[in-house]
This record gives C-alpha cells, sequence and structure tokens, in this order.
C-alpha cells in the first residue's frame, strides 16, 4: 500500500511536470487562422493525455527499477501474482471510453475546422512542378503570391497539372492534397486571423525541387487587398479624388455620412462643402478645408447642431497620412 | 574455382547475373523481331525477375521439388547431410535453425545498409542549402532507407521467429522445411535488386511510391518495385510456414494457451502477412504495368484514380507496421517475467492483445490519408478505428507494469534493452493519437512530427527488442555469451541518442519541418535541431557498429555459457543444451505439465523431459 501511495504522488507530479515542459517549449508555431485555434485546442488536449499516460508508466517503471530490484546474492524470485481479470478488465474499459470519447472530440475539431461561410473569398490555386499558381475568378486574377483578407474566409478549389502536391502553411494548421485530375479538384477552407507574411509550403513529395515549392502568403486588411486588387488590374486609381472615394469606402465613413444627401448618423456630405452650419456652441462656420481637416482629426471641436458629438473616432490623425487626408477632403469637395 | 562454385551464395549470384542478362537480351530479341528499337526500363524489369528465378536454380532452391515433380525419391528434410561449419549458412539448408541465422544475418547486413543510407542524408540535413547530394539523389536514398529498412525488419522478424518459434513449441523443425529455405533465399535476389535501384537512376517517389509521381520520373523505380514484390514472396510463405507449424507442431500438452507468449505474437504477425503483403505487391505491379504498358491506373489523365493506389498500398502497410512490432512486443512479453523473476501478468489478456493489435490493424489505413482528398465520410469513422489500437497496446503496457511491480528484477544486457524497448516504444505510443485524430493530423501529416513519431515505434516495437532478443538467445546459437560491457556501451549509447533524435524530430516537425525536403529554409531556424539530430544520429551508428563488433569477436571469444543462462521456464533452455543441437530435441523427449511463466511458485513446471516410457519423470 506504502508503494501505491508513492507512486500516485509521483504520477500526478510528473503529469504536470511534463505538461509545464511540453506547453514551455513551444511546440507549435504561431497561431493565425480561427482553424489553427480549434486545432491547438485539441492539442492541448492531446498533450494533458499524454502527460498523464507518459508518467503513469514511467513512474511504475521507474519506480520498480529503483524498489524492486533483486540484492546480489538472491536468487529468489518475486512476488507471486499473475492474473486480475477485475483489473483487466478495468484498464480495457477505461481506454476504450477514452478513446470514445477523444474521438468525438476530434470529429467536432473538425466539424469546426471546416465551418463553411456563405462569404467565402474564392481563390483557384493550380500546383505544377514546382510552382503555386492562384487564381482570383471573382476577379479575373493570376497571381504567384496569395493575397487574402484579413477574418474572411477563403475558399480554395485546388487542382494539380501533373503530381500529387500539398498546400500547407503552418500558421494556418490546415493541409490539403492537390491531386491531379479535373473531377479531383480539393477543397480547403480557412480563416486567416493574423495579418502577416507566411508560406505556403507542398507538403507532398512531389520529386526534384520539392523542398523550394513554396510561396508567399500575404495576409492584409479589406482595404490593402482591394488595393492590390486594383494594382492587379492596373486600375488603382491616381487622382486625388479617385484615392479618397477608395479611402472612405474601405474605411467605414461611409457607414455614417451619406454622399447623397440622404439622412444619417452624421452629416451627409452631398453639397456638404462651401455650405455654412450652425455649430452646437451657435458659431456659424462655413466648411472649408480647413474646417473639413479639423473635423476628421479632430472631430469634437466643432460639432453642428443636430448630431451628436463624441460619436466619430477621433484617432484618424494616427492611422491616415496626411496625404490620405487631403485626398478624402478633396473627395468631400467634389461632393458639392 | 571449384570451391568458389560450391559456395552456394556466389553460385547464385553468378546465376541471378546471368539470368539479369538473359532475361533482358531475350526481350531484347523479341522486340528486335517485332520490328522495335531497344527499351531499357522493360529490359530491366524482365531481366530483374528472370534474374531472381535464375538465382534460386542457382542455390538449388528448386531442385528438390524437381526430384518430386520427376518422381525421384526425396529424403525428408532432417535426414539431408549438410555441410559442416561456416559453409552452411552460404547454402540451401533446410535447418530452422541455420534459416534462422542467415535471416538473421541478412537483416543485420540490410540494417547496416539501411543504417548508412540514413546517415548519408542525415549529412547533408545538417545544415541548410544544398551540400553533399542533389535532389534525385536525396529522394532516392531516403525511399532507399524507408524500403531497405523494412526488408531487415521483415528478415529480423523471420529470422526471430524462424531460429526461436519451433524451439519454443519443440517441434523438430518447421512444418515444410524447403518452402522454409526457398522463402529465406529467395529475400537475397530481391534485396539485389531493391538496391540495384540506386543503380538505374534511382528514383524519386520515397518508399511509398505515390502515382503518378512514380510513373513518371527514373526508371529505378522498377527496380525498387520488383524487389518488393519478391521480398512479399519471402514474406507470404514464410508467414505461412510458421503459422501452420505453430498450429500443428507444439509438443505434447502445448495447448494454445500455454505455448510462449512470443509464439502468440509471431502467429499473430504472419496472419496479417499471410493475408495483406499481396495487396503492396499488386499497387505496386499496377504501377510496373502502367509505366511499362501505359496502362492508366492511377494517373487521372488516363482515366486513372491516384487515390485507390493509396487505399491498396496503405492496405499493406499499415498493417505491416504491426508485423514490424507485434513480434518485438513478443519479446518484451516473453523476456520480462525471466528478468523479473515473476510470472507475466495477465497472460490471456496480452496473448489476446495481440490478435487485437492484428485485428484493429486492418480497420486503420484511412488514417495515412486524413489529408490526402479521400471521401470527407471516410475520414471520421477512420479516426475511431484508430484510436482504438490504443485499447489492445494499453493492455500490453499495464500488464508489462504490473508484471515488473513487485519483481526481483535483475538487469543483464537482454533486460536493458527490453525496458529501452518499453520506454521507447510507450514514446512512439503516445505520440500517435494527435497525428489519429483528423483536425490536429491536417497539421502533424507528412512533417517530422511523424517521422519521429514512427521511429519512435520502429525502435521500440523492433529494434531494441531484437538486440535483446541477439543478446538473449546469442548463447543458444553459439554457447558463448556475448561481452557485457561492450553491450552496456552499446545500450548508454543508442537509447539517449535515440531519443534525441526522436524529440528533435518530432518537435522541429510540429513547428514546420516538412518530410522528404533535402534543403530547408534557414529562416526557420531549424539550423542546429538538424545538426544535434544528425549528431546522435551518428552515435546511434557507432553504437550499432559496438554491437556489431560484440557480435563477432564473441562468438570466438566469448564467455563459455552452455546451461540455461538465464534461469529460464522455457524449454529451449530448460531441457535443451547450447549450443542447441542439429536434431532439435531428438532423445529428449519432453511435455508440457505446467504454465510457461509461473516462476515462484513452488514445485512447478513448465516442461519436464519424458522417459521412455512416456511418463514424465
Amino acid at each position: 500500500m506504502k508503494h501505491i501511495v508513492i507512486v500516485v504522488i509521483l504520477v500526478i507530479l510528473l503529469t504536470f511536470g511534463t505538461y509545464a515542459l511540453l506547453q514551455g517549449i513551444g511546440l507549435l508555431p504561431a497561431q493565425a487562422s480561427a482553424q489553427a485555434v480549434t486545432i491547438d485546442r485539441m492539442f492541448n488536449l492531446h498533450i494533458m493525455m499524454i502527460s498523464f499516460l507518459f508518467s503513469l508508466i514511467i513512474v511504475f517503471m521507474g519506480y520498480s527499477i529503483i524498489v524492486f530490484r533483486q540484492k546480489k546474492g538472491d536468487e529468489g524470485f518475486g512476488k507471486f501474482f499473475k492474473a486480475n481479470n477485475k483489473l483487466e478488465i478495468i484498464w480495457t474499459i477505461l481506454p476504450l471510453g477514452t478513446v470514445i470519447f477523444f474521438s468525438y472530440l476530434g470529429a467536432i475539431s473538425l466539424a469546426e475546422t471546416r465551418n463553411v461561410e456563405p462569404q467565402a473569398l474564392n481563390v483557384d490555386v493550380t500546383a505544377g512542378q514546382w510552382y503555386w499558381s492562384f487564381d482570383y475568378p471573382d476577379y479575373g486574377i493570376t497571381s504567384d503570391k496569395l493575397y487574402l483578407p484579413v477574418d474572411r474566409q477563403v475558399k480554395l478549389s485546388m487542382t494539380s497539372v501533373d503530381v500529387i502536391h500539398s498546400f500547407w502553411v503552418p500558421e494556418f494548421r490546415v493541409k490539403q492534397d492537390v491531386l491531379p485530375g479535373e473531377n479531383l479538384v480539393k477543397e480547403l477552407r480557412f480563416t486567416p486571423t493574423e495579418k502577416g507574411e507566411y508560406t505556403v509550403r507542398c507538403a507532398e513529395l512531389c520529386g526534384g525541387a520539392h523542398a523550394y515549392m513554396n510561396s508567399p502568403v500575404i495576409v492584409v486588411d479589406d482595404a490593402e487587398f482591394t488595393d492590390w486588387i486594383d494594382s492587379e488590374l492596373g486600375n488603382l486609381p491616381q487622382d486625388p479624388v479617385s484615392k479618397g472615394k477608395r479611402l472612405v469606402e474601405n474605411n467605414g465613413c461611409l457607414g455614417c455620412h451619406s454622399v447623397d444627401g440622404s439622412p444619417s448618423v452624421g452629416p451627409t456630405w452631398a453639397g456638404l462643402f462651401g455650405s455654412e452650419n450652425v455649430m452646437l456652441d451657435g458659431s456659424i462656420k462655413e466648411v472649408n478645408e480647413d474646417y473639413l481637416h479639423t473635423a476628421i482629426v479632430d472631430p469634437n471641436f466643432d460639432v453642428p447642431e443636430g448630431f451628436p458629438a463624441g460619436v466619430m473616432p477621433s484617432n484618424y490623425a494616427d492611422l491616415f497620412s496626411e496625404e490620405e487626408i487631403q485626398n478624402m477632403i478633396s473627395f468631400i469637395q467634389s461632393l458639392k | 574455382m571449384r570451391k568458389i562454385w560450391s559456395i552456394g551464395l556466389i553460385r547464385a549470384l553468378i546465376f541471378q547475373i546471368l539470368g539479369s542478362a538473359i532475361g533482358a537480351g531475350l526481350l531484347g530479341l523479341i522486340r528486335l523481331a517485332m520490328g522495335l528499337s531497344w527499351k531499357t526500363e522493360p529490359a530491366l524489369v524482365v531481366g530483374g525477375f528472370i534474374g531472381a528465378i535464375f538465382f534460386m536454380i542457382g542455390i538449388g532452391g528448386f531442385s528438390g521439388w524437381w526430384k518430386m515433380a520427376m518422381g525421384e525419391d526425396v529424403p525428408e528434410a532432417h535426414d539431408v547431410t549438410e555441410p559442416e561449419g561456416i559453409r552452411r549458412y552460404f547454402g540451401f539448408s533446410l535447418d530452422h535453425k541455420v534459416i534462422g541465422i542467415q535471416y538473421g544475418i541478412l537483416s543485420m547486413v540490410l540494417l547496416s545498409v539501411g543504417g548508412s543510407l540514413a546517415l548519408i542524408f542525415r549529412t547533408e540535413l545538417a545544415s541548410s542549402g544544398l551540400q553533399i547530394l542533389d535532389f534525385v539523389q536525396f529522394n532516392t536514398l531516403v525511399g532507399l532507407h524507408g524500403m531497405v529498412l523494412i526488408a531487415s525488419i521483415l528478415m529480423g522478424v523471420a529470422a526471430m521467429g524462424n531460429y526461436v518459434v519451433p524451439l519454443m513449441i519443440g517441434a523438430e523443425d518447421m512444418a515444410f522445411p524447403r518452402l522454409n529455405a526457398f522463402s529465406f533465399w529467395i529475400a537475397v535476389p530481391a534485396t539485389v535488386l531493391l538496391l540495384s535501384a540506386m543503380l538505374f537512376g534511382g528514383f524519386e517517389t520515397g518508399w511509398t511510391a505515390y502515382p503518378p509521381l512514380s510513373v513518371r520520373g527514373p526508371m529505378g523505380i522498377q527496380l525498387f518495385f520488383a524487389g518488393v514484390y519478391i521480398v512479399g514472396w519471402s514474406s507470404i510463405l514464410g508467414a505461412l510456414n510458421l503459422i501452420v507449424t505453430t498450429l500443428k507442431m507444439r509438443v505434447k500438452g502445448m495447448k494454445l494457451f500455454v505455448m510462449p507468449i512470443f509464439a502468440w505474437a509471431v502467429l499473430a504477425t504472419s496472419i496479417i502477412s499471410l493475408t495483406a503483403t499481396q495487396l503492396i505487391g499488386l499497387s505496386f505491379q499496377l504501377v510496373m504495368f502502367e509505366r511499362l504498358l501505359g496502362m492508366g491506373f492511377f494517373t487521372p489523365s488516363n482515366g486513372g484514380n491516384p487515390i485507390l493506389f493509396q487505399h491498396l498500398f496503405w492496405f499493406y502497410s499499415h498493417p505491416a507496421v504491426y508485423i514490424f512490432v507485434l513480434p518485438g512486443l513478443g519479446i518484451i512479453s516473453e523476456l520480462l517475467p525471466v528478468f523479473v523473476r515473476k510470472p507475466l501478468f495477465g497472460y490471456k489478456w496480452v496473448a489476446m492483445s495481440s490478435m487485437g493489435i492484428a485485428l484493429t490493424g486492418y480497420l486503420v489505413w484511412g488514417h495515412h490519408m486524413f489529408t490526402s482528398g479521400i471521401e470527407e465520410y471516410l475520414r471520421v469513422p477512420f479516426m475511431y478505428s484508430t484510436l482504438l489500437v490504443a485499447v489492445p497496446t494499453g493492455v500490453k503496457f499495464f500488464s508489462w507494469v504490473a508484471t515488473l511491480w513487485q519483481g526481483k528484477l535483475r538487469f543483464p544486457v537482454p533486460m536493458l534493452f527490453i525496458l529501452g524497448a518499453i520506454i521507447v516504444f510507450l514514446i512512439g505510443g503516445l505520440t500517435g493519437p494527435p497525428s489519429g485524430t483528423v483536425s490536429t493530423d491536417l497539421h502533424l501529416h507528412d512533417t517530422y512530427y511523424i517521422v519521429g513519431h514512427f521511429h519512435a515505434t520502429m525502435f521500440g516495437g523492433f529494434i531494441f527488442p531484437i538486440f535483446a532478443a541477439i543478446y538473449y538467445w546469442y548463447p543458444k546459437i553459439t554457447g558463448r555469451k556475448m561481452n557485457d560491457t561492450l553491450g552496456k556501451i552499446h545500450f548508454y549509447l543508442m537509447t539517449p541518442a535515440f531519443l534525441v533524435t526522436s524529440f528533435g524530430q518530432m518537435q522541429i516537425g510540429m513547428l514546420g519541418m516538412r518530410r522528404r525536403i533535402a534543403d530547408y529554409d534557414p529562416t526557420l531556424g531549424f539550423d542546429t535541431s538538424h545538426l544535434i539530430i544528425t549528431i546522435a544520429g551518428y552515435l546511434i551508428g557507432v553504437s550499432v557498429l559496438i554491437f556489431f563488433i560484440n557480435l563477432i569477436i564473441s562468438a570466438k571469444r566469448g564467455e563459455v555459457a552452455t546451461g540455461n543462462v538465464w534461469q529460464s521456464r522455457s524449454p529451449e533452455w530448460s531441457i535443451l543444451p547450447s549450443p542447441s543441437p542439429v536434431h532439435n530435441y531428438k532423445g529428449m523427449p519432453f511435455e508440457v505439465v505446467g504454465e510457461p511463466y509461473d516462476y515462484g511458485l513452488e514445485g512447478s513446471n513448465y516442461v519436464l523431459p519424458v522417459n521412455q516410457t512416456g511418463q514424465a519423470d
């Protein structure tokens, strides 16, 4: 009995120690997709189970090796016991229940990683020896880099022109083989959650330069993504008014300001420039470039009558460059 | 000259070269007659197979059967007089002990070849960039490392089965001695073919040979296919023999549930070998035909489906893993009670867990294909079946631990390797479930994590146990013990070195290191880990070298050990003298009177000699 107590204590200690060690050494790359969060939760469960089972067996073994070793000159036998069906049934049923439970959790985890969002961005991926090519059918763009907007699910429809390849970005966790054959187009969905530059690496041996079959994957915010689309299409706006229009479209300005005179949370921009308005403090101000500049970078300085103060974010001076602010002003000016 | 000619192996190899040339030439002539030009690839395949048949003629593998077919008298296997001394190991011997040793030698030769191949590409991987190999060389080495060691393991398993099982169950020999010799010798030309893949352009598919990659590319792949195909014959025939021997030739009183536990493991393994090996042969044969005859089995542009190959391939290659480890786990269960001086805990459960692993092994092949694009509805059922393997495996671990508990442990070299095997196999086993649940496998598939995981299962399930087995049964073969100090150096060098490689591989794998790449991105920061893994790999190589030195010098200089060296209850120790006589138990009849592992039970015996009147003494 004394032996069992010591062993149980050691198993508990070693379990926590192993778990802390495994978590501490950093086993997984950065977590950059919604799927990675789900999958890493499953990894965590596995690591707990591994720590426990490892400790269980190792402590019993180690204890036996140290405590139950044969003394010099002792030619005798160990304690005679050879079977215990109750024990055998327990250590068959308990693991059985555990693995069924783990399979169940695994199935749920898989279902979560395969969550389908209807608004997903479509990208057709073509793999070949030894390159990746990405088509954006909704935009008519083909690129050797995979640009993705952050926080929006992407649906890759993948095919190969020769042998089997495999799409894997470690930071996104999910992986899918890419097969040749028109009827074997495989789908992979994931939602990048962290902006940054990653690399897709072919994970299925495809001969020759397999090791070098890598392409950049760049996750950007919505605005940068639209910029990239436009620059790929060769129609990135050049004049200040169009640039300003893109800025206000991509940064949510139009959520509160209409451009057609209809009422909204903030003043409409239609015919705004050059008009004179009554401010909350009773003064009358003309809307000119200076006024608009102040209204953008310090929105609570002069709030027009009929509109609440403190609604518009006041950090645009940090978010935009001076040139971008001037472009937005030019756009508003064009609406007079 | 005549003296050299009388050595079977050399004669047979000359026959093989001749046969290959004849086969290739014949095909060339036929093509010429048809008005076609010379083509190397079909000539290689035809030459390869005919060469293998010629090898068997050269070694004398068909002479007995030929005489039977001609109606001549053929002596029973035990009446055949065989050459004495070292020469008999190089010829067509019918004695299961000789064949067991032949298997063992081939296994160890292949182990050193396969291991050396690994050291070459580990050197390449020690730092990022390409230093000593080009891509095709690297891929060829990786693929051959895998397949050569698979062959080595199959040979090692057959070595243990052949040498030990008949002795353990008190059989006079294997059930079919000529078939037994045939199944060993056919493996020799097969390994020659396998290795010659390097001479004909190599191949770039790895050991899995997935089409369509294997349908294109260098023609060395054909020799690889031919080699594996023929090794498969060896495996199937050998398994058949072991099953029949175990079921029909046990000594009087040895019921199934009192036979040594190792015999159960070999039985389970043999059932898998007998029934699953065909599938890898079939899948490779189809690719062979696709390359030679343009049949579109697996290439989509010709109407084929590459996933089909993976199903066929893994239907063997997953159960194959259990072929590799079950005998090793059997060795652990067999040797543990001897060194713990206490019964094996839960004999029946341990025996049945081998069968359970063999059975579930058939239901899990899909877990190699979670990312391959199999039908979605297959992934979850395969996850359930895969994790089920943990249940019978768990029974084994718990039984081993219970066997150790309150024993009186002794630590000679075989016991060290047994304990090492349990620890390493535990690591291999525990790292399995993360790759068995689909969502986590989506990350782990085709990474170094998998490499680390299966090397741990192979070392724990085969390498450590076979070393234990060799140290343990060496006195039975030679009448001498292997050197203790060298054995301990071997163990204490190999174990930590292996753990370092395995942990290192798993860690960088999880962080993003892909399998089978000749070069890796230095920005990933894996250079140091790879260097450490390479150094540890070399240390394993050194430790195995020490083992080989020990193996050779102990045959002449080892401490004489003729009795029951380990105080075992098993008949091959308690009845049979060491080294074991030519005709096994001839003149020493015995019967089973008790249970195999009742160490410490007052007055009990497992086997007792029978006197002339048939009564137990």
